[in-house]
């Protein structure tokens, strides 16, 4: 590939590409993410290339390996253009009879289509699909259209056109303005308007400044960043690409976790061949301007994705964060103006130098614009990553979207924000996310998580959960957060071991208020927040713990014991055989019982039990065991 | 090389090792012209770093929010009471070693431990003992009994 080296070559370039492209050739695009590769897509992809050359249609034919759209619970997810027939969860087997009707004969594999769990109507369709038709994936519905390693693809979608008409059509200042008019807010964090940090840095006097990609995504339960990165790596740099000439930046860095080896590898890629069409490097387009971008790989470190902590991680030292007296756009990395954004936040910037700061306002809420990628997780029938408009319902997005909760059990709360989110419980159902209302509710967008929890979670210990990660991940700089977090962890984990006492409801809110008032930076101030959101809105269930010793979750170890009921076992032997503790006595249609001194609550018998006759309680004595000469079973019915 | 290569150095020096050996890390500060004590202090700060070998298998298990939600403590437990070592710990034979895992983005399949690279969904307990058994590690179960009997001298 020769350097593009003006307007002209790129739009001859794209001409090119699309009158190669015939509109009607059957692609199949299978998702390549991690969830759908762990779900065995690989093994997919790989049959489908095999029959395909076995059928000799390889001209005929094309296959991707694409990015994650996002529903990861019925993954591996296959996409037939140009009919965009969906077909989920397919195994290899599959891939014959796909090839056979629908490549063959354009006709629907009925079986492999999505199914209404409720109405049982099918649907053929990516966009009749419930959990993509209440979307809106200005992000994500590229990531099944494009192989992430193919810069000719994410071309023929219109790809670096937004970097070309800020280039040559916009001063860099109005670029920031268009970015402000946006009122484009950070997806990492707080939220902070991205055009006025630019405006901090661009104004600043330095000749030497600094761009950064925020990917180091470090929050559990979170992977929207993840999927952009492997998806669409060319969005992130045409984005920081912008920002750069935007503030005046010749050099870029993206700080990825290393626990994302695709990511890494698909974003090296992407720079390479940026590099060597004239997107990035010297002379871009013929412009004059200069930009080079470095991959910085994170060695986990969830610390690290606090800004001034990347930078000091840039520079070679463990992360620790530094004290704000001075933005970092105006003094950051190596003591230069500095950038940095989420990876989400760059990646809708060349949508909005495309289609404009109007169109994109009238997406969302008064304060908060554009659409949210979430990862929706935990107790939700279709886990995956759903990107919504800004202040859609919650409600709507566990419901309408997630398919609500599995096992018809009851919701019972919603955490967002990541480890220093707080939980929102039902009530608070009909919420719009969006920056400031959750920030109201106790919680926060943080980057995006959203985890729903079922009446089986324990309030207590998901706080206590929070804490025990953020103890580990505190950097130990400032004291009130290293001792602060630890001591709010200590309280906890006595609440949920049983040996809570009055008091420590008080003494938790002490800390939580120091903490949050006086820790150097965001890890230490939000820490509370996961504290201080489940004692709000459910301390019923902190009081039960310390006053009655009972878990009403039936899930804290301590205060919960197991039980095989007698009327429901089948004396089947299957717990007495896989107890690791030698804990349950009995024999062939001699009725099981748990040996409580011996039992480690390992919840294997809880497990294996196919007639639910092993049970948990807590905050009651256990039932004592049936008299010995009682515990035949005397089959019912059956005889 | 300079100090702010430190990082990328330690990474590829635990690629090529498996983790850092103490020799290595008083090398790197040598030839990077910074004290021995940032060196350490950067390679016990990341996680991602060891400073004793790996097993040969090496067990990860998520313990991201939703895989712990759905029991990702349990099969924690599960595999240290099986293997008889901590997180962060090597079986004194060096087969296996133990390492917990913050979110690798296989929510739907939780919980989810990542053994040798390939992730595994849904380990209960039951599940910990098929992945040892297919890893060699003989059924718990004789253990029990051997237990039981030591139990009974
Ligand atoms: C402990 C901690 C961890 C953070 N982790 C991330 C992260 O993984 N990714 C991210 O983009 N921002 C993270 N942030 C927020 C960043 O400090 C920063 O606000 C953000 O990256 C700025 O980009 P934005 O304005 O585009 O959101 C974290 C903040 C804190 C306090």
């Amino acid at each position: 590939m020769a350097l593009l080296n003006s307007l002209e070559e790129l739009d001859k370039l794209k001409q090119e590409l699309l009158s190669r492209k015939d509109p009607n050739k059957p692609c199949i695009s299978i998702c390549a993410g991690a969830g759908c590769i762990a779900s065995g897509a690989g093994e997919v992809i790989a049959a489908f290339e095999a029959e395909i050359k076995k059928q000799g249609l390889s001209a005929r034919v094309e296959t991707k390996g694409t990015g994650c759209p996002g529903y990861c619970q019925r993954g591996p997810v296959v996409v037939i253009y140009p009919e965009e027939i969906c077909y989920l969860q397919v195994k290899p087997e599959d891939v014959p009879e796909i090839i056979e009707e629908t490549i063959k004969g354009k006709k629907i594999v009925e079986r492999l289509v999505y199914i209404d769990p409720d109405t049982e109507e099918k649907a053929t369709l990516e966009s009749e699909i419930p959990f993509y038709k209440y979307q809106e994936r200005l992000n994500l519905s590229n990531n099944i259209k494009i192989d992430p390693k193919s810069l000719d693809d994410y071309l023929a979608i219109g790809g670096y056109s937004a970097l070309a008409k800020v280039l040559f059509q916009m001063t860099p200042e109005q670029v920031i303005d268009e970015i402000k008019k946006s009122n484009l807010r950070g997806r990492g964090g707080a939220g902070f308007p991205a055009g006025i940090k630019w405006e901090g840095s661009r104004n600043a006097p330095e000749t030497t400044k600094y761009v950064i990609v925020n990917a180091d995504e470090g929050d559990p339960g979170a992977f929207m960043d993840r999927a952009l990165l492997e998806g669409n790596p060319h969005s992130i740099l045409e984005g920081l690409a912008i920002g750069a000439y935007a503030i005046g930046a010749q050099e870029g860095y993206i700080y990825v976790r290393q626990e994302y080896p695709l990511a890494v590898e698909n974003i090296g890629i992407a720079i390479e061949k940026a590099t060597e069409y004239g997107f990035l490097g010297e002379n871009i387009l013929g412009s004059g301007f200069n930009f080079k971008v470095m991959v910085h790989q994170g060695a986990g470190a969830f610390v690290c994705g606090e800004s001034t902590a990347l930078m000091t991680a840039l520079e070679g030292r463990a992360g620790e964060p530094r004290p704000k007296y001075i933005r970092s756009n105006i003094r950051g990395l190596w003591e230069k103006p500095t950038v940095l954004n989420n990876v989400e936040t760059w990646a809708n910037v060349p949508m909005i130098i495309n289609k404009g700061a109007d169109w994109f306002t009238q997406i969302g809420t008064d304060g908060s614009k554009g659409t949210k990628i979430f990862a929706l997780v935990g107790k939700i029938n279709n886990t995956g990553l759903v990107e919504v408009p800004m202040g859609m319902p919650i409600r709507d997005i566990i419901y309408k979207i997630g398919g609500g909760i599995p096992g018809g059990k009851k919701f019972k709360a919603v955490q967002t924000g990541g480890p220093s989110g707080g939980c929102l419980p039902e009530n608070l159902l009909d919420l719009p996310v969006g920056f400031d209302e959750l920030v109201q509710a106790g919680s926060m967008m943080g980057s995006g998580g959203m985890i729903v929890m079922d009446e089986d979670t324990c309030m207590v210990d998901v706080a206590r959960y929070f804490l025990n990660f953020l103890t580990d991940e505190s950097c130990g700089k400032c004291v009130p957060c290293r001792e602060g977090i630890r001591q709010m962890l200590k309280i906890l984990t006595d609440i949920t071991e049983g040996k809570g006492k009055e008091g420590d409801i008080e003494l938790l809110e002490e800390i939580a208020e120091v903490t949050g008032t006086a820790a150097l930076c965001a890890l230490g101030k939000s820490a509370p927040n996961p504290v201080l959101s489940t004692l709000k809105y459910f301390r019923e269930e902190y009081e039960a713990h310390i006053r009655e010793k009972r878990c009403p979750a039936l899930s804290c170890k301590d205060l919960i014991a197991f039980y095989i009921d007698p009327d429901l076992c089948r004396a089947c032997m299957a717990c007495l055989r896989k107890c690791p503790a030698g804990a349950i006595v009995g024999a062939k249609k001699q009725i099981h019982v748990v040996e409580q001194e011996k039992c480690t609550k390992c919840g294997t018998c809880f497990e294996v039990c196919r007639f639910d006759a092993v049970k948990k309680i807590s905050g009651e004595p256990v039932p004592p065991p049936l008299p010995e000469e009682e515990r035949t079973l005397t089959r019912k019915g059956k005889e | 090389m300079q100090e702010k290569d430190l990082i990328p150095v330690l990474e590829r020096i635990q690629k090529k090792y498996g983790y850092l050996p103490l020799q290595a890390l008083k090398s790197v500060a040598r030839e990077l012209g910074v004290p021995a004590v940032q060196v350490y202090g950067a390679a016990t700060f990341f996680k991602q770093f060891r400073l004793n070998p790996p097993g040969k298998y090496q067990i990860e298990v998520c313990m991201g929010t939703a895989c712990y939600m759905a029991g990702g403590q349990v099969a924690l437990d599960s595999f240290e009471r099986r293997l008889k070592i901590g997180v962060g710990e090597t079986t004194p034979d060096g087969e296996f070693s133990l390492e917990r895992v913050a979110c690798v983005g296989c929510c739907n399949l939780a919980p989810v431990a990542v053994v040798d690279n390939v992730v595994e969904k849904n380990v209960t307990p039951t599940r910990v003992d098929g992945i040892l058994l297919s890893l060699g590690l003989s059924e718990e179960n004789k253990e029990n009994k051997e237990n039981s009997n030591a139990q009974g001298k």
